[in-house]
C-alpha cells in the first residue's frame, strides 16, 4: 500500500515538475527573444536618437556658420565700406547717412566693440586747412552715430587731412575717393 | 720839418679810413625802399687779391669772392657783373686802398666790393671793402680774422654790413628755413641756412611731422607730428633737445609764436570744436582767442603782437581774418577769391600773404594789412603754397609744384626772381623763415 502511495506521490510530483521545466524552458526562451527584441530595438532607438542628435548639430553648426560668416561679412562691410563728402564740406550726404545707419546697427548688435572714425581729404587745398576739414568730417560722422544710439565713449575721431590718400591722381576721380570718413575697429 | 712818428700816421689813418665809414651814414639814396628791386644796382665783385701765394689762398681767394658774390645776389637788389668784362685783374693791384674807379664806372659798375685774403696756418684775415665807384667814396670797410673753415661766417658777416649800409636793416644773412620733406611714407621737419645751403634732418620721428614754426629767438621749433598716432603738438628745443607735447584729444596744429614771448598760438579741437588757444611755451593753455564754432586755423601774428590774422570758415569760404587781441574785434581781411588760407604776416607789419585757390590752382597773393588790392605773385606754374616772410620782409619763401615734384622756392617781396632754393630727394613743403636772431 505505502509503496503505490509513493508512486502516487512521486507521481504527483515529478510530472506537474516535468510540466514546470518544459513551461520554464520555454519561458525563457520566451525572455531571450523579448531581450534580443528589446536590445535591437534599444539599439535602434539609440541609433536613431544619435542620427536625430547628429542632424540637430549639423544643423547648429551650420547655423552657426552662417551666423559667423554673417558677422564677418558685416564686419568686413563695416571696415571696408567709406562714406563721402563734397568738396570743401563736411555735410553727410544721403548716402553716406545710409551707410552710417548700418555702421550703428553692427555697433548697437556688438556692444563690446569700439570704433574710430578717420577724417580724409583731397590733396587740394592747404595741408593745415585739411586736417581741420578732416577733424571736422570725422566729428560730423560720430554726432550722427550718436544721435542713432551709439555711445560716443565707444567712438573716437582722428583727422588725417591730405596726408593719406587711397588714390594718388591728381583727377577729379581720385579727389572724390580721398574725400571719405573710413572706419577702423580699435 | 716836424714829421710825424709812424704811429701817428698810422692812428690818423685808421681814424680817416674809420671816419670814411662813418660820415657816408645810411645810404638810402642807393636802395629805393619804396620800390627795392624795381632797379637792381650794377655791383663787381672781382676775386679777391691774395696777400700771400700759394695754393690755399688761391682757392680761398676764389670761393670766397664767389660766395660773397652768391649771397649779395640772393638778396635781389644787384647785378651782378660778369668778371669777363673786368678791365682790371686784382692780383696786379699792389695796394686795395688804391682805386682807379675809372676801371670800374666805364663797364657800369656802380658799386665795387674789394678783397684781400691772407693765410696763416688755420687762419685767415679778410680785408673787405665797399665802395662807390661813382663817388669815388668808400662806403663800408672792415677786416675780419678767424679760421680758414668760418670763411663763409666771415663773408656773411660782411654782406650784412653792406646790406645795412644800403637799407638800415641787417638783412638775412644769420637766418634759417624750417621745411618739411617726405621721403617714402614719412614726412620730417629739416632746417637749411637761408640760401639753401647746409640742409639737415631735426626730427627723427619716422611718421608724418609737419607746418614748423621758429620761436623770435631762434631757439625754439614747434611743429604737429602723428609719431604716436594722432596729430601731437610738440615744442622742442633745438640745442638742449628738452620741450613739451600737446596731445589732446583731436587735433593739434598750426602753431604760431608770438613775436618775443615764450608763447604761441595753436588750433586745438578737444573740445569737439577746432579753436584757436593761446598756450605757454610748455604747453599750458591760456586762453581761447578765437570763439567761433567752425573752422578756425593757422595763426600767424603781427610783429608787434598785437594783432593775429588768420582762416575762418564763418562766413561760408575760408577766408582770412583779423583779430585786435586788446579789444578782441575781428575783421575779415580778404575778399576776393573763394578760398583763402596759409597767412603770414610780414615782418615789417604792413602786410599779409597768403595762399588763394582758384579753379583747383593755389597761388601766393599779398594783400596790405587794411585789405586793399590783393596782389597775385605766382602765376600759371604749378601750385604755390606756404608763404613765409624773410626777417627784413625783402623776401618770401614758399613751396611749389611747378617743376612736378614740390620744391622750396623763394622770390622777392614784390614776385620777381622766382627762383628754387634747394631740391632733396622726395617733396618738400611747408618752409619757415626764422627771425634770424639765433647765435650762429
Amino acid at each position: 500500500m505505502r509503496k503505490k502511495l509513493l508512486i502516487h506521490l512521486a507521481m504527483v510530483l515529478v510530472i506537474p515538475g516535468f510540466l514546470f521545466t518544459v513551461s520554464c524552458a520555454k519561458k525563457t526562451i520566451r525572455s531571450e527573444t523579448s531581450l534580443t527584441q528589446e536590445a535591437e530595438d534599444e539599439a535602434a532607438a539609440e541609433k536613431a536618437k544619435q542620427e536625430e542628435l547628429a542632424r540637430q548639430q549639423a544643423i547648429e553648426e551650420q547655423r552657426l556658420q552662417e551666423e559667423a560668416e554673417r558677422m564677418a561679412a558685416a564686419r568686413n562691410m563695416f571696415l571696408s565700406e567709406d562714406i563721402f563728402f563734397e568738396f570743401d564740406s563736411a555735410v553727410l550726404l544721403a548716402e553716406a547717412q545710409a551707410i552710417l545707419r548700418k555702421k550703428a546697427e553692427w555697433l548697437i548688435n556688438d556692444a563690446e566693440a569700439t570704433a574710430t572714425i578717420e577724417g580724409h581729404c583731397d590733396e587740394r587745398g592747404t595741408n593745415e586747412y585739411n586736417l581741420v576739414l578732416g577733424d571736422r568730417r570725422a566729428e560730423s560722422a560720430k554726432t550722427f552715430l550718436m544721435d542713432l544710439g551709439v555711445e560716443g565713449s565707444r567712438l573716437s575721431c582722428i583727422s588725417y587731412g591730405e596726408e593719406r590718400p587711397v588714390d594718388p591722381g591728381h583727377n577729379e576721380e581720385a579727389w572724390a575717393k580721398n574725400r571719405r570718413g573710413h572706419f577702423t575697429i580699435n | 720839418m716836424k714829421y710825424y712818428s709812424i704811429k701817428t700816421i698810422c692812428l690818423i689813418a685808421l681814424a680817416y679810413f674809420m671816419i670814411g665809414t662813418g660820415i657816408c651814414g645810411a645810404g638810402y639814396d642807393y636802395i629805393d625802399i619804396t620800390h627795392p628791386f624795381l632797379r637792381k644796382i650794377p655791383i663787381a665783385i672781382p676775386v679777391f687779391k691774395k696777400v700771400y701765394s700759394g695754393d690755399a689762398t688761391e682757392r680761398l681767394s676764389r670761393t670766397a669772392s664767389d660766395l660773397l658774390a652768391e649771397t649779395l645776389d640772393f638778396t635781389g637788389y644787384f647785378k651782378i657783373l660778369d668778371r669777363a668784362a673786368f678791365l682790371v685783374d686784382m692780383q696786379t693791384v699792389t695796394s686795395l686802398a688804391n682805386v682807379n674807379f675809372h676801371n670800374w664806372t666805364s663797364i657800369g659798375a656802380e658799386l665795387l666790393v674789394t678783397g684781400g685774403v691772407l693765410i696763416q696756418g688755420d687762419q685767415v684775415e679778410m680785408e673787405l671793402r665797399l665802395y662807390d665807384t661813382f663817388k669815388e667814396k668808400l662806403l663800408v670797410g672792415k677786416r675780419y680774422k678767424g679760421l680758414i673753415k668760418d670763411q663763409r661766417k666771415i663773408v656773411r658777416r660782411f654782406c650784412s654790413e653792406i646790406i645795412f649800409f644800403l637799407t638800415g636793416d641787417k638783412g638775412i644773412f644769420n637766418s634759417e628755413i624750417a621745411f618739411v620733406s617726405k621721403n617714402s611714407e614719412n614726412k620730417e621737419i629739416y632746417i637749411c641756412e637761408f640760401d639753401g645751403y647746409n640742409p639737415r634732418q631735426i626730427t627723427h620721428l619716422k611718421s608724418i611731422t609737419l607746418s614748423p614754426a621758429w620761436s623770435s629767438d631762434g631757439k625754439w621749433l614747434a611743429y604737429t607730428s602723428y609719431a604716436k598716432g594722432k596729430p601731437d603738438l610738440y615744442i622742442k628745443h633745438l640745442r638742449e633737445k628738452r620741450g613739451a607735447v600737446i596731445s589732446k584729444k583731436g587735433i593739434n596744429i598750426t602753431p604760431a609764436w608770438v613775436p618775443n614771448e615764450f608763447a604761441l598760438a595753436a588750433t586745438l579741437s578737444f573740445s569737439g570744436d577746432p579753436e584757436i588757444y593761446l598756450l605757454t611755451g610748455t604747453g599750458k593753455v591760456i586762453n581761447k582767442l578765437t570763439k567761433n564754432r567752425g573752422i578756425d586755423v593757422s595763426p600767424t601774428w603781427s610783429p608787434d603782437g598785437k594783432h593775429m590774422a588768420f582762416v575762418s570758415k564763418r562766413s561760408g569760404t575760408p577766408q582770412i581774418y583779423i583779430k585786435n587781441i586788446a579789444s578782441g574785434a575781428v575783421r575779415r581781411l580778404t575778399f576776393q577769391g573763394q578760398y583763402n588760407t596759409q597767412p603770414s604776416w610780414s615782418t615789417k607789419g604792413d602786410k599779409v600773404a597768403y595762399s588763394g585757390m582758384e579753379s583747383g590752382r593755389n597761388n601766393i597773393f599779398v594783400i596790405g594789412i587794411d585789405g586793399k588790392d590783393p596782389i597775385q605773385l605766382t602765376h600759371d606754374q604749378g601750385d604755390n603754397e606756404a608763404p613765409s616772410w624773410s626777417p627784413d620782409a625783402s623776401l618770401i619763401v614758399f613751396s611749389s609744384t611747378r617743376e612736378g615734384p614740390s620744391r622750396i622756392y623763394v622770390m622777392t617781396a614784390y614776385g620777381t626772381d622766382q627762383r628754387r632754393l634747394l631740391a632733396l630727394r622726395g617733396e618738400q613743403t611747408e618752409p619757415d623763415w626764422s627771425r634770424g636772431m639765433g647765435s650762429k
